[in-house]
């Protein structure tokens, strides 16, 4: 289990207590965090579930994977820290995550 | 105007379930026009994921999205389904003989008795990249696609992005360009390698421009552009620049079809669940796109939609005649419409 920290674009934060192995899309769209779509429903095919990684955790989430990268291309106002949630899979090293939804996926 | 295009039905959208359709309503002998946005057929099928694999179509324990809709073009060959691609509707009008007239951006115009909307999350368009007054420029001198090379002659281009579309671009405009810039914000590339190539022998040539970085502003007045401001890891650059095309992908809208009169919820369409009938007679929704209390956005849901929408279309094309439900294993009848007997 890790508990991950969703804070949406007006500042709002979100806490998730998220199962090791879901994945931090999931987490999102199970409770409602506005301003992640996942239009493709996790198949890293859309660009849709955008997030910043907060600077003290980018070590830790590592760097996305060709076939993510090549997806980010399509996203919104990429960043240095930006990964796409459906591809950052939750474990008990992730607990205290805390992620920025950018302002909007399109 | 062209001629008009006289039909049972149209289906809006030649995704899964628009496909899907065209064999529910051949078995009841209803003639078939599909009208999609995209090139091709298969809807986010073909778009989103033709290599991924979907796990939850009854009998494929594992089909990809490109297999799927293939088997699906298989299944409804008997029909004869005529495809319109690279479209969209603009107009869904009804008439006062209670045929409806569907218009799209190439100007044709269809007769239909019944309209059929299956598209899924709406029509893929152009994704806008976050440059802050690019709306001002979209028609003038930024544009999505190239319809007309000729706008492009002597120009001052500027294409950004890594894929396929940006590079073919790219080297099919950089003969008649006055000046030709590529930005993509890392170094490597979604196109394929040969095109890649090809583009790096001209850099190197001297004959097209590459930075590494992302558009951050645009200069210009009047919708004219005249430079873009690229911001690297080393700071702004401005390049000259009459025409930007950026090609960002495709995102889904529900475009026109909020104009048409339906009524809505959260842009999705309600429908009766009996009929998949919307609330204006004739007019269906099937899949994604339409609404009603417990909902799932599965492929199979919309394929069982497809064949209960049928029954109450059928009712509307061919009013006063019995509606025979019968079996594909066993009837004749439908064995010989699918050319099986």
């Amino acid at each position: 289990m890790a508990k991950i920290t969703f804070v949406a674009f007006d500042g709002t934060r979100i806490e998730a207590e998220a199962e090791n192995g879901s994945t931090v899309m999931e987490n999102a769209i199970r409770h409602a965090v506005p301003g992640i779509d996942a239009e493709c429903g996790g198949a890293c095919a859309c660009a849709t579930c955008h997030v910043y990684v907060d600077e003290e955790w980018t070590s830790t989430t590592g760097d996305p994977e060709a076939m993510e990268e090549d997806m980010l291309d399509f996203a919104y106002d990429v960043r240095p820290n930006s990964r796409l949630s459906c591809q950052i899979r939750v474990s008990d090293e992730l607990d205290g995550l805390v992620v920025h939804v950018p302002e909007r996926q399109s | 105007m062209s001629e008009m295009i006289k039909t049972d039905v149209v289906i809006i959208g030649a995704g899964p379930v628009g496909l899907f359709a065209v064999f529910e309503l051949g078995l009841y002998d209803l003639k078939c026009h599909l009208i999609d946005i995209l090139d091709r057929p298969g809807g986010q099928c073909a778009e989103l994921y033709p290599e991924k694999p979907i796990y939850d179509i009854p009998a494929w324990p594992v089909i990809s999205g490109h297999e799927l809709t293939e088997k699906l073009l298989e299944q409804i060959k008997p029909f004869s389904p005529e495809f319109h691609f690279n479209r969209m509707v603009t107009k869904l009008e009804r008439q006062e003989d209670g045929t409806f007239h569907v218009e799209t951006d190439e100007g044709e115009v269809f007769e239909a008795k019944v309209v059929v909307i299956a598209a899924g999350g709406g029509s893929f368009q152009p994704k806008r990249p976050p440059v802050p007054g690019i709306e001002e420029y979209e028609g003038k001198s930024v544009f999505y696609s190239v319809r007309r090379m000729e706008e492009f002659r002597d120009q001052d281009i500027l294409i950004v992005g890594g894929g396929d579309s940006a590079l073919d671009w790219a080297l099919n405009l950089q003969p008649i360009a006055r000046s030709l810039t590529v930005v993509h914000r890392r170094a490597e590339f979604r196109a394929a390698p040969d095109s890649v190539k090809k583009m790096f022998e001209l850099v190197e040539s001297g004959s097209v421009r590459f930075e590494l970085g992302q558009v951050a502003g645009l200069k210009g007045a009047d919708g004219q552009l005249s430079h873009a401001v690229i911001k690297g890891s080393e700071g702004e650059v401005e390049i000259p620049t009459t025409r930007l095309l950026p090609f960002f992908g495709l995102t889904m809208k529900l475009g026109p079809i909020a104009d048409w009169g339906l009524n809505l919820h959260e842009n999705l369409i309600p429908v009766n669940v009996e009929t998949f009938e919307t609330s204006e007679p004739g007019i269906f929704a099937i899949g994604d796109i339409n609404w009603y209390p417990g909902k799932l956005k599965l492929i199979l849901s919309g394929f069982h939609e497809a064949a209960l929408m049928t029954q109450a279309a059928k009712r509307i094309v061919n009013p006063g005649e019995r509606v025979v439900f019968q079996y594909t294993t066993s009837s004749t009848s439908l064995q010989k419409k699918l050319g099986v007997s």
